[in-house]
């Protein structure tokens, strides 16, 4: 049904255009036209469709929880919980699709054939409504066409118009990140403490397993649950083991590319090494897990050391791996933009060419690099799979780089993996991790590019 | 120290330095190429399958069918070839006890009976008769055939018996054990058992979201991204959405799955586990790199351009319809590419909104639940038999296939159609 009525939306538009633009060409037989005849075309088309779907896509958006609340509006009265409320509705649904399979009651039987009665109503008052909301816009538009008013205007404003609403997209997007996180990390924070959260020391969230909701209600249950510090320390120990393997081998290769290398050597080998950024992360994931992993565990066994089959080390390293063309390309930028009569004072007071680069132009980039290293920690913070894959899963607090940790990040999967209660403290925690890392991405990430404005600045 | 001795020391340490810098090259060259090595060298096999090719007699008895009469499709249909196929793997050891009648039977993929009932409707001749039936072989001995199991290991640690390795090598000196291109990995969906899955299922997943996404986002970022170059006044929301714009690049992907999760399924209640909701959230994580892109190339466009099409009476709108936008185009619809090779990369956020479901059905409409290809690498990496390694990196292979292709072609848009002005 919804999509009989935007395909009819949709032609009723269309052929509107080309009413509109014959309508134009009908007036300029007698009179001058304001603006090209395909304008009145698109003026008509505008109206016609642009009311009419903006109201058919906020009554579909809104119908549902209308209903819903129709529905359970008979039953408000009985003080029932939310998640009953929630279930008895979802046993309705099912039931008017004739897929219930459990116990049938007279209430539910009832509900079932409202909730079918309003469904029926709201289709067709939907189709009334809409299509008279179309047929008065429309004609509204045609009696305008036919005075012959300005056209080239209104539209191009409703382009415009249109333009500024997708450039809104990244806002909303932002709010509605900042919404889902905030919300549920407020309702976590209503059962657990705060303080317990950020400055706990045991981080076990299996342990808060419930069986039902009312269970959630006891606070009790979770001390000792929700301890964030490991996670905390695990992902930053990571990232540190990360930016270990990414700064020297990226900001050497950076710098080599920037002041040695040939022409020929950065045409190829700068998109060469530029391909390890875009291997999916997953593949790293497989790679630590599978070869790196072992292979550092053996040889740990060769050396008499005990390593963990899921090691930090591991993580860490390949996550280095990944990070290492971040680092390499975006000080390769750097460098290459500190201008040139700094090199060739150095050069005329006798420097080499290694003495120049560590003693003035490196100084001279340092903001910029420091920038660079700072995306690169926010990446090594934020990358999931391959922590998820391999390193471990259980938290422990831990600065061994053989043993396995744990980061926010996969804590986040290992907990949202599979189905998930919304209202269960357990969901809640992964939603205040999550937080937590977009805060702390976030402000490395602002902090980084600012760094770099003001260093671009400063030589441009 | 003299003059001479502090220059020789100053060249060495210049020359150190050099070292340092190519090593650091190669080393990150080195790390590119062992990874590519090891990934290919165990992948490659999973595009050979291993079939047993075994005597089967479509003796009439057997299949309970009338002897003297030609059975239809739908008698063969109806048949038994369990039981059938039960008697046809004691064929092949006729003093088999028991339990080695069960190892005989696991020498093969489970799914021989729809295998031999297949061959029989696509050959009703050879009712009656003994023929040669290509056989799935079961994932431990297709990767014993492939060498990935060792042999020489203790029978109770390995996955096939002594029984089932006699049996095994016996067919493979009659040249009945085949290896053949695995062109069920390309057709199958997604299975338990590793000598059956294949990428059929998380392949049309990935193209549903990345169609999905391509359907949002692309449109979107550049009608956002002209609004932002062409008609955006300068001032404190503008200053706003781009800084907001830059920081949601830099967002961690894993967090917009939780936006998905707390937002599109919570919220909006759109269906769990679907390319639909996997393709929004993939569309809102490539948005930032397309307005990005685009507004880069929109920058590029020369203002002559512009100054001429406004000389000419043409409006602001049609200036930027007309002309900027089409220049700009190439540069935008590169952009959008890598932006999708990166979101057909993406694992986590697909995980949250729950696309890791097991689905051994191939999905038709972006509405069915559907894993991705990353996802399913994620899905097989999980599991523990070894056929499933080769697949992992067989699917790696794939995926890694389509993002040099889209990059390739991103590279060619850029040269072929976008215009330099100098």
């Amino acid at each position: 049904m919804n999509s009989v009525i935007f395909l009819t939306i949709v032609l009723l538009a269309l052929s509107s255009y080309f009413f509109g633009r014959k309508k134009a060409i009908l007036i300029q037989s007698n009179k001058r036209l304001t603006a090209l005849p395909k304008f009145y075309g698109y003026y008509l088309a505008i109206w016609c469709g642009a009311p009419a779907f903006l109201l058919y896509a906020l009554w579909s958006i809104f119908e549902p929880s209308i209903v819903r609340f129709f529905i359970l509006s008979d039953y408000s009265s009985q003080g029932l919980l939310e998640g009953e409320l929630n279930l008895f509705y979802e046993k309705v649904k099912s039931l008017s699709r004739n897929q219930y399979s459990g116990e049938l009651t007279a209430e539910l039987q009832r509900s079932a054939e409202k909730y079918l009665n309003f469904r029926d109503i709201a289709k067709w008052s939907k189709v009334v409504i809409v299509l008279s909301l179309l047929i008065a816009s429309t004609g509204y538009a045609y009696t305008k066409i036919s005075k012959n008013t300005k056209t080239r205007e209104p539209v191009e404003i409703f382009l415009k118009g249109v333009f500024f609403l997708s450039s809104l997209a990244a806002i909303l997007t932002t709010i509605g990140i900042i919404f889902s996180l905030l919300f549920q990390t407020i309702e976590f924070f209503q059962v657990i403490p705060l303080f317990d959260f950020v400055f706990g020391m045991h981080w076990y969230p299996a342990k808060a397993f419930v069986r039902d909701a009312s269970e959630a209600l006891d606070p009790s249950m979770y001390s000792d649950t929700f301890g964030a510090v490991p996670i905390f320390a695990g992902t930053f120990f990571i990232a540190l083991i990360a930016m270990c393997v990414a700064i020297p081998i990226g900001l050497l290769s950076g710098i080599y590319m920037a002041e040695y290398a040939s022409k020929r050597l950065r045409q190829y080998a700068k998109p060469v090494i530029e391909i390890l950024a875009g291997i999916p992360t997953v593949v790293y994931g497989f790679f630590a897990a599978l070869t790196v992993g072992p292979f550092l565990k053996d040889l740990g066994l060769s050396l008499g050391l005990e390593v963990s089959a899921e090691s930090a080390l591991a993580a860490g390293g390949v996550m280095g791996i990944m990070i290492i063309p971040f680092i390499s390309s975006l000080s390769d930028d750097v460098i290459t933009s500190v201008p040139q009569n700094l090199r060739d004072g150095s050069y005329a007071m006798g420097a080499t060419k290694s003495e120049t680069i560590k003693r003035v132009i490196f100084p001279a980039a340092l903001p910029g690099i420091v920038g660079s290293i700072l995306l690169g920690v926010s990446r090594a913070i934020g990358e999931t799979m391959i922590v998820v894959m391999a390193s471990g899963l259980a938290a422990n607090l831990t600065l061994n780089p053989l043993e396995s940790t744990s980061t926010i990040t996969a804590q986040i999967v290992v907990i949202l993996i599979g189905d998930q209660q919304f209202g269960d403290p357990k969901t809640q925690a992964a939603f205040a991790l999550g937080l937590s890392l977009f805060i702390v991405t976030l402000v490395l990430n602002i902090v980084a590019l600012s760094v770099v404005k003001k260093y671009r600045e400063k030589y441009e | 120290m003299n003059k001479e001795e502090r220059l020789i020391k100053r060249y060495k340490a210049e020359k150190r330095f050099q070292f340092y810098g190519k090593a650091a090259i190669f080393m990150a060259l080195l790390f590119l190429v062992v990874f590519l090595t090891k990934i290919f060298s165990t992948g490659y096999t999973a595009f050979q399958k291993t079939w047993l090719v075994i005597p089967v007699n479509y003796n009439a008895d057997l299949l309970y069918l009338d002897p003297d009469k030609k059975p239809t499709t739908e008698d063969i249909n109806d048949a038994d070839f369990y039981e059938f196929g039960i008697e046809t793997f004691i064929s092949l050891d006729p003093d088999a006890s028991e339990d080695q009648i069960m190892e005989l039977k696991k020498m093969f993929a489970f799914t021989f009976e729809r295998e031999l009932k297949y061959y029989l409707l696509d050959n009703p001749d050879s009712f009656g008769k003994t023929v040669d039936v290509k056989l799935t072989a079961s994932d431990d001995l297709d990767q014993v055939f492939k060498g990935n199991y060792p042999r020489d290991i203790p029978e109770n640690r390995r996955r096939a018996s002594d029984y089932q390795l006699k049996i095994f090598d016996k067919l493979d000196e009659d040249g009945r054990v085949i290896s053949e291109f695995n062109a069920s990995f390309f057709t199958n969906a997604d299975s338990r058992e590793a000598e059956l899955a294949g990428i059929a299922s998380s392949f049309m997943g990935s193209l549903f979201s990345i169609l999905v996404c391509l359907s949002i986002a692309f449109p979107v970022a550049l009608l956002a991204a002209v609004y932002l170059e062409e008609f955006a006044p300068k001032n404190r929301f503008t200053d706003f959405i781009e800084v907001n714009i830059n920081n949601l690049a830099a967002v961690p992907s894993i967090v917009f799955g939780l936006l998905g999760l707390g937002v599109l399924l919570a919220v909006f209640g759109l269906p769990r586990s679907t390319p639909l909701v996997g393709g929004i959230t993939l569309s809102l994580m490539t948005l930032p790199t397309i307005i990005i892109a685009a507004r880069a190339s929109l920058k590029a466009v020369p203002p002559s351009i512009r100054e001429a099409a406004l000389a000419m009476g043409a409006s602001k709108m049609q200036t930027t319809v007309h002309h900027t936008m089409p220049l700009a185009l190439p540069g935008t619809l590169s952009g959008t590419i890598i932006g999708l090779a990166q979101a057909l990369g993406e694992t986590a956020p697909l995980i949250l909104i729950g696309m890791v479901a097991f689905v051994n059905t191939i999905p038709g409409t972006p509405m069915d639940p559907a894993a991705s290809l990353p996802v399913q690498i994620y899905i097989w990496a999980e599991s523990a038999e070894r056929g499933f390694v080769e697949k992992v990196s067989a699917c790696i292979m794939v995926l890694l296939f389509f993002l040099i292709f889209m990059n390739l072609g991103a590279q060619l848009i850029r040269h072929k159609f976008e215009k330099k002005w100098n």
